[in-house]
């Protein structure tokens, strides 16, 4: 029989049911920490329900940080991750364009070189270069800036591959169309090819703003001034900072704090995600 | 309004692959010429190098009294109507008649008066406000019109406009088209494979092969004295029969095929220039089996072969004959429709 | 490879529009990457006073160290276990929500969120439920009669990366996984059935052998993300201990080469890396090929 049969649906809602809240568990536990007061963590067990101090938690790392640990209030360090995301996302949206543009609708000398110097992006994640890449951002006096926290990672073979293989698909009589209707390379790239991309725009957005948020290695590298520090980095100086264990209730509202915003991006533009993600892997 | 001259035009892509070879053609001011030829022949290559979408390798092109061979398309002075239209997905059907407007910095009120009259020519005055996706395939049709229509241009380039819609459409717009050209009088270069709609829509029709031109002429001239072998069979359906000239003249009195020329030996017989009547005086007549009747409403198809040669023969008849298959059946055929051919050369004789 | 049939043409617009992507590449990879390569070759005494060429003893020296030899077969298990463990789970999630038709976006929708929590808040969200002394983990492990405790147990570490760095890549490889098997044409599965094939053989003939092309992708995917996006669960929480059990490659580079300030021996490791890197994204794109030649 192809068709479904009821054990046989009750025996997967079961499994998923228990997969859903295995996956939703470390989560949910953060969040009934980030609501008790520092005593719970002294003894015993952690809380598996809500405390009463969740407000309180919630305003002293927002606002007031722990100075003697050396961590700032998180409001900065929350703006500073959305700076470097958005402009990371920007930064590579926009580049990534251009270069399709240029390698999709022109022929010139040595466009497949820079196609292989794009390329080569793939091979070299930051993990792998990491001293010298310090350097050359150090040189340029990059550090502690949003400059230096976004402009080396905007960078992008695959947003580029994506929309090359989009603009391969264009109808090529849309450009001769608006050709012959007078339009110039830059004026078809504004009134055509853009508003054609805004799917596949958005889907990248989504991605690339996750990407950009959660950032970890880099902004380690070249932040030292906590004017910099981005909340996904912020959590692992609170943890470690001092040799005491950590104050649960307050680096669990952290955590939260810091996961929401690419949770809520990836719960409200659920779609776009999945189209992102497969695709960019084509 | 302008003329289109054609000088040697040429066009070799890299790689030494070439694709039109040495066409001459004079378009008058307010002519339609179809361009007609099998896939392939070049004829949407020297659509396109009228365009300036392909550049022009050999040659010379005038429009109006300008040489426009190094020229932008869109300073050409030409509008021109895509097969799959190429209406901007995103825009609507308003703005798609507009951005070439647009783009030449027209004023706002002239662009939508001239936007409201084509939309009115073209009765899609309704659509304005909608999507090209929210359209039919004719409708679709129209709009790509209207915007070569806005443009109010020198010339139209049409690259096979209808062979996306179904047959009852392209009828009806094929029509259209005609209807409006010959009431706006702009000159028109027309491609399509398709040999009724070049007969039908053509003041002229080009006909090409291989990258040249095998002949240019009226529709009827065309037809009833194709210059080659190929026009001969590309032109008309069903195509003309072609008959060894040896085997003709065995079958007929000697006399009966002495107007033609001795080198003909290949005799061309259009389908339908056949009858079942007795031959009369000016006729001859031809005589082969049966295979297979066609009936076909109005008309028929017979297919007939013949003893000792392999060549068959197709005849259309306006009205379906009371026959069976198998019986042998003879024809009649007036002496000067014979079309004769040279088989090496390919060309009509005489 | 294809452009256009018709191209713009200018001389410059199109180097004026790859400009800032290769002049980024430029500066902020392909630089820095020959410098790894040629500082690999070099070697600094302890005051960075004197450079002295040692064409590849750094490389001779890394493969003689223990530490290094260590480290690979803590990556080693530490890819193989990620990537198992996340894979089999996904897959196991995939199969029964394929069989869904009305709860199918509701489960995908609690199922794909992890993938936005960064690996280090990976890391500390295990790591607290972990925690020897007031995490729930340890606590239910002890009625089991198991003492567990990562500060200590080398094999507690690994166990606790492992399952932080897997749930966070369960949503990909679920997404991907189930894409597949909707893409199993549905005809395939009723001529199984109608030739006989119980549900269960019907699976492991019919659908696992289809999914194979992606079950290799993930694969590759999955032991690249272990071994190099993987580095904010060991920083944020084990730091590589105890006693070198949790220290993976990208983490010890970091470790030598920008704490402990060790150029030569960073250099040599990152160049190791990135023939890591090359042959990973050789075996992606043959996995891409082959699907085009399908």
């Amino acid at each position: 029989m192809v068709e479904n049969n009821r054990w046989g649906n009750f025996f997967a809602h079961l499994v998923l049911i228990i997969g859903v809240a295995i996956v939703i568990f470390p989560v949910y536990v953060a969040i009934i920490a980030s609501t008790h007061p520092p005593g719970t963590f002294i003894r015993g067990v952690m809380p598996l329900l809500p405390g009463p101090n969740a407000l309180e938690n919630y305003k002293t790392v927002i606002f007031e940080g722990r100075s003697r640990a050396g961590t700032p209030p998180i409001s900065g360090m929350l703006w500073n991750s959305f700076v470097m995301a958005m402009a990371i996302t920007i930064g590579k949206l926009s580049i990534s364009l251009l270069s399709a543009f240029a390698i999709v609708y022109f022929r010139f000398p040595f466009r497949i070189f820079f196609f292989w110097i794009i390329f080569l992006t793939l091979m070299l994640p930051v993990e792998v270069r990491i001293l010298p890449t310090f350097q050359v951002v150090a040189d340029l006096g990059m550090l502690n800036s949003f400059a230096g926290l976004s402009i080396p990672l905007i960078a992008s073979a695959t947003a580029t591959f994506l929309f090359r293989q989009f603009f391969m698909t264009v109808p090529e009589e849309l450009m001769e169309a608006a050709r012959v209707d007078g339009a110039g390379p830059m004026k078809f790239f504004k009134d055509i090819l853009l508003p054609l991309s805004i799917t596949n725009i958005a889907a990248l957005f989504v991605i690339m703003f996750i990407y950009g948020w959660n950032q970890y290695l880099w902004p380690l590298l070249i932040t030292t001034d906590p004017e910099y520090y981005t909340i996904v980095m912020g959590i692992q100086r609170m943890v470690t900072g001092g040799d005491s264990e950590p104050l649960w209730h307050l680096v669990m509202a952290t955590v939260v704090l810091a996961a929401l915003p690419p949770i809520l991006v990836i719960l409200f533009m659920q779609r776009l995600f999945v189209k992102g993600l497969t695709e960019t892997e084509k | 309004m302008a003329s289109i001259t054609m000088e040697n035009l040429g066009k070799v892509y890299a790689g030494n692959v070439r694709a039109v070879t040495d066409v001459n053609i004079d378009i008058a001011d307010g002519e339609m010429i179809v361009l007609v030829g099998p896939s392939g022949c070049g004829k949407s290559t020297l659509l396109r190098m009228v365009a300036g979408l392909e550049t022009i390798t050999e040659g010379t092109l005038h429009i109006g009294d300008r040489v426009v061979n190094q020229l932008e398309p869109a300073d050409r002075d030409i509008a021109m109507v895509f097969q799959n239209y190429a209406l901007y997905p995103h825009m609507t059907v308003f703005n798609n008649l507009a951005y070439g407007l647009k783009n030449r910095g027209f004023k706002k009120a002239e662009i939508d008066r001239r936007v409201k009259e084509a939309a009115q020519m073209l009765e899609i005055g309704a659509f304005l406000d909608r999507k090209p996706r929210q359209l039919s395939g004719g409708q679709r049709q129209r709009v790509a019109m209207g915007r070569a229509l806005v443009r109010e241009p020198a010339a139209f380039l049409f690259d096979e406009p209808l062979s996306n819609l179904d047959a009852k459409l392209r009828v009806q717009m094929r029509v259209e088209i005609r209807q409006l050209q010959k009431r706006l009088r702009t000159t028109s270069l027309y491609v399509t494979h398709d040999q009724l709609e070049a007969l039908t829509m053509a003041d002229r029709l080009v006909v090409l092969n291989g990258g040249r031109i095998e002949q240019i002429g009226t529709p009827m001239d065309v037809y009833s004295h194709p210059a080659t072998t190929f026009v001969a069979g590309f032109i008309g359906s069903p195509a003309m029969n072609m008959l060894p000239a040896e085997y003709m003249r065995g079958l007929v009195s000697a006399d009966s095929l002495a107007h033609l020329p001795v080198k003909a030996d290949l005799i061309g017989i259009r389908p339908e220039d056949l009858s079942l009547a007795p031959a009369a005086e000016d006729e001859m007549s031809l005589s082969g089996r049966l295979m297979l009747l066609e009936p076909a409403g109005a008309e028929s198809h017979l297919h007939l072969s013949f003893e000792g040669i392999k060549e068959t023969m197709v005849v259309r008849l306006p009205h379906v004959p009371d026959v069976v298959e198998g019986a042998t059946l003879t024809f009649s055929i007036k002496r000067e429709k014979l079309h004769p051919f040279d088989v090496t050369s390919g060309k009509r004789v005489a | 490879m294809q452009t256009k049939r018709m191209t713009f043409s200018s001389s410059w617009l199109p180097y004026a529009l790859l400009a800032p992507q290769v002049i980024i590449t430029l500066i902020f990879f392909i630089w820095p990457a020959s410098q790894a390569l040629y500082q690999s070759l070099l070697r600094q005494d302890i005051f960075g006073l004197r450079t002295e060429f040692v064409w590849f003893a750094n490389f001779e020296r890394l493969f003689a160290d223990p530490l290094y030899l260590n480290s690979m077969k803590v990556t080693f298990w530490f890819s193989v276990g990620t990537t198992l463990l996340s894979m089999s789970i996904a897959l196991l999630f995939a199969v029964m929500v394929n069989r869904m038709i009305r709860s199918r976006d509701s489960y995908t929708t609690f199922l794909v969120w992890p993938y936005a929590v960064a690996p280090a808040i990976a890391g500390v969200l295990w790591w607290f439920i972990f925690n020897p002394s007031i995490g729930i983990m340890p606590y239910v492990l002890d009625g089991f009669g198991y003492n567990w405790n990562h500060r200590s147990s080398g094999t507690d570490a690994m166990i606790m990366v492992i399952i932080a760095a897997a749930w966070k890549q369960i949503s990909y490889n679920f997404l991907f996984f189930l894409a597949g098997l909707q893409s199993i044409p549905h005809s395939l599965i009723e001529a199984a059935a109608i030739d006989g094939a119980s549900r269960f053989k019907r699976f492991w003939t019919i659908v696992f052998p289809l999914l194979s092309p992606i079950t290799f992708f993930l694969m590759v995917v999955n032991i690249v993300y272990a071994m190099f996006d993987t580095f904010g669960v060991i920083h944020a929480t084990t730091e590589g201990g105890p006693s070198q059990a949790t220290n993976i490659l990208v983490y010890k580079v970091y470790r030598d080469g920008f704490v402990n300030l060790n150029l030569g021996s960073s250099a040599a490791q990152s160049v190791i890396l990135m023939a890591i890197v090359v042959a990973l994204t050789v075996a992606q794109f043959r996995y891409i090929e082959r699907r085009v030649n399908y």
